[in-house]
């Protein structure tokens, strides 16, 4: 099963990086030099950027999952992806950065935000009803500050400009883009999968874990503020892009037997996959319009979403 | 040999500070009305919450003792059966121990009768069997002290005693084991009782004695029946009790 996700990942990633291959082989026919500039100018930061967002989702997802104690909590849900795009927005359109490390840096601030909120309105230990309204909520408000803030922006194009990327893009992106996303989430990823030994541990109960020496509260906050770091990054560079937070820990958790901290390492390799898979469809639609990555991902997340919700209600009735 | 060395334990507003020893090897029943402190003074042992006072297991202080020091240690079962992850029984037993080790878990799924479950999703299983699984769990690292929190709830008459055997056990190896129960039947199969209310312990004595003693109805309200057994206690004989 492993071995097979590996394999997967590499063809996805290596698909990704060469498809579609028709005008890489017609430039290479004209001029090789312009050829290696795609592939390594264009392609390359934008497969690290899609394969590197998609962990992050995976990884935070898995570890908000195990912290919550809910399957249900994830980086979406939960309004954090909102909250790290309006945070982007208020960066980009009001403060008038440039620099993509500073806008990472916003959107990781508004994704800390929108979870400091989820955990102050609704508490940890929180049922699923709670844990979904709350973040509704925070998601509706969040999305609806951004239009504000989209609306009120100095610029007049902000709006027309933001549609190219809130919904999810990987169109164009330079690697200082990349990288601001990347060493930040990079870095985020490797301490929640530090954390993945007291993840599992915290599925015996917290007062189990406790007297293993492992603080809950503590944890929780550092889930949290990762999770903002990992995702924030990301979004403030390649926009809000839903529901691979909340399915790739789903599928991580049957590769790790349940486990919900070692299920972050599988869940972010399923995110990068579930991410090249979209980014892929995007690319071969044969348009000469960008369609935004989140409408894939919402397009085929919403039946297993949809799925999860009803298995959910079995198990409770049952 | 003093195995568990507890100074002046103690959590705001439940459990006074109380000072408690225990040998190695010793079976330690913990009984009192319910909300009386049982689970408190466990949890302050095991410093599950930031109780204040020190705990020390084999002369070793528990507060600031590594992830692997503490399972050598003790365990902790709180009296919560719920988990909320699809874990299989033999994955949450090995969750018990600080690495791989097969051989220790078949062992505790032959003790526990739990071979016919073990790839079952513990959140699967009934409440009864969920409890042998999550026993097993703290017995697994052989930690020095136990610490079981109505371990024997929802359990069969069977497995009530197959428990207690598998206590005794512990205790013979040398392990201690603090159990709370509220069977006061099963006293006797303990070396000594603690009787803990309001927040502090009454009574600390063999549990024959405990047994016998006068407060013991008193802080229970219940007394000896004529037929035998317990009866709750008359109202004006509870009223002039302190």
């Amino acid at each position: 099963m492993r071995a097979l996700l590996a394999l997967l990942f590499i063809l996805a990633a290596a698909a990704h990086f060469v498809l579609p291959i028709g005008p890489l082989l017609e430039a290479k026919a004209i001029d090789p030099g312009v050829a290696q500039l795609i592939l390594l100018g264009l392609r390359l930061p934008r497969t690290l950027l899609v394969v590197g967002y998609g962990a992050a989702l995976g990884a935070s997802g898995a570890a908000l999952q195990a912290m919550f104690a809910n399957p249900l909590a994830s980086p979406d849900l939960s309004g954090a992806s909102s909250g790290a795009a309006l945070g982007a927005v208020i960066g980009g359109y009001w403060l008038g950065f440039s620099q993509p490390l500073l806008l990472a840096a916003c959107g990781a601030a508004g994704a800390l935000g929108t979870l400091v909120l989820l955990v102050a309105l609704a508490g940890r230990k929180v049922d699923t009803t709670t844990l979904l309204l709350a973040g509704l909520a925070i998601s509706l408000a969040a999305g609806a500050a951004t239009s504000l803030a989209l609306a009120l922006a100095p610029s007049p194009f902000a709006f027309y400009d933001a549609f190219d990327w809130l919904m999810g893009s990987f169109v164009d992106r330079s690697f200082a883009q990349a990288a601001a996303a990347l060493i930040p989430a990079s870095i985020a990823i490797i301490l929640l999968v530090r954390r993945r030994r007291a993840l599992d541990l915290i599925a015996l109960g917290e007062d189990v874990a406790a007297s293993l020496g492992i603080r809950a509260n503590r944890l929780a906050l550092e889930v949290i503020a990762l999770s903002a770091v990992a995702v924030g990054a990301c979004v403030s560079v390649a926009g809000a892009i839903g529901f691979v937070g909340l399915v790739a820990p789903v599928t991580g958790r049957q590769i790790s037997r349940g486990h919900p901290g070692s299920a972050m390492i599988p869940a972010a390799v399923i995110g990068s996959i579930l991410m090249l898979l979209a980014d892929l469809a995007v690319r071969a639609v044969p348009l000469d319009r960008p369609i935004p990555v989140g409408v894939i991902t919402a397009l085929f997340g919403t039946p297993l979403f949809v799925w999860l919700v009803v298995t959910m209600r079995r198990s409770l009735t049952a | 040999m003093t195995s568990l060395i507890a100074h002046s334990v103690a959590i705001e507003q439940r459990l006074h500070r109380t000072d408690l020893r225990v040998e190695a090897g010793q079976l330690v029943a913990l009984v009192g009305p319910n909300g009386g402190g049982k689970t408190s003074l466990l949890r302050a042992l095991a410093r599950v919450e930031q109780a204040s006072g020190r705990v020390e297991i084999d002369g070793e202080s528990l507060d600031g003792a590594s992830e692997a020091r503490r399972r050598a240690l003790l365990s902790f079962l709180p009296a919560s059966r719920d988990m909320a992850w699809p874990i299989a029984s033999r994955d949450v037993i090995a969750l018990g121990l600080s690495h791989r080790d097969d051989e220790r878990v078949s062992d505790l799924l032959d003790l526990f009768e739990l071979g016919r479950l073990a790839k079952r999703p513990v959140n699967r299983l009934s409440t009864g069997e969920r409890a042998r699984v999550l026993a097993a769990r703290a017995l697994a690292a052989k930690p020095r002290v136990l610490l079981l929190d109505e371990p024997l709830s929802n359990l069969d008459p069977y497995w009530v005693l197959n428990f207690l055997n598998i206590f005794r056990a512990c205790a013979t190896s040398g392990q201690v084991a603090l159990v709370a129960v509220h069977d006061l039947a099963l006293l006797t199969h303990f070396d000594r009782g603690l009787l803990i209310s309001d927040g502090q312990v009454q009574m600390d004595e063999a549990p024959a004695d405990l047994l016998a003693g006068e407060r013991f109805g008193e802080i229970f309200r219940i007394c000896a029946s004529p037929e035998g057994g317990w009866a709750v206690r008359p109202l004006a004989d509870r009223q002039s009790s302190p």
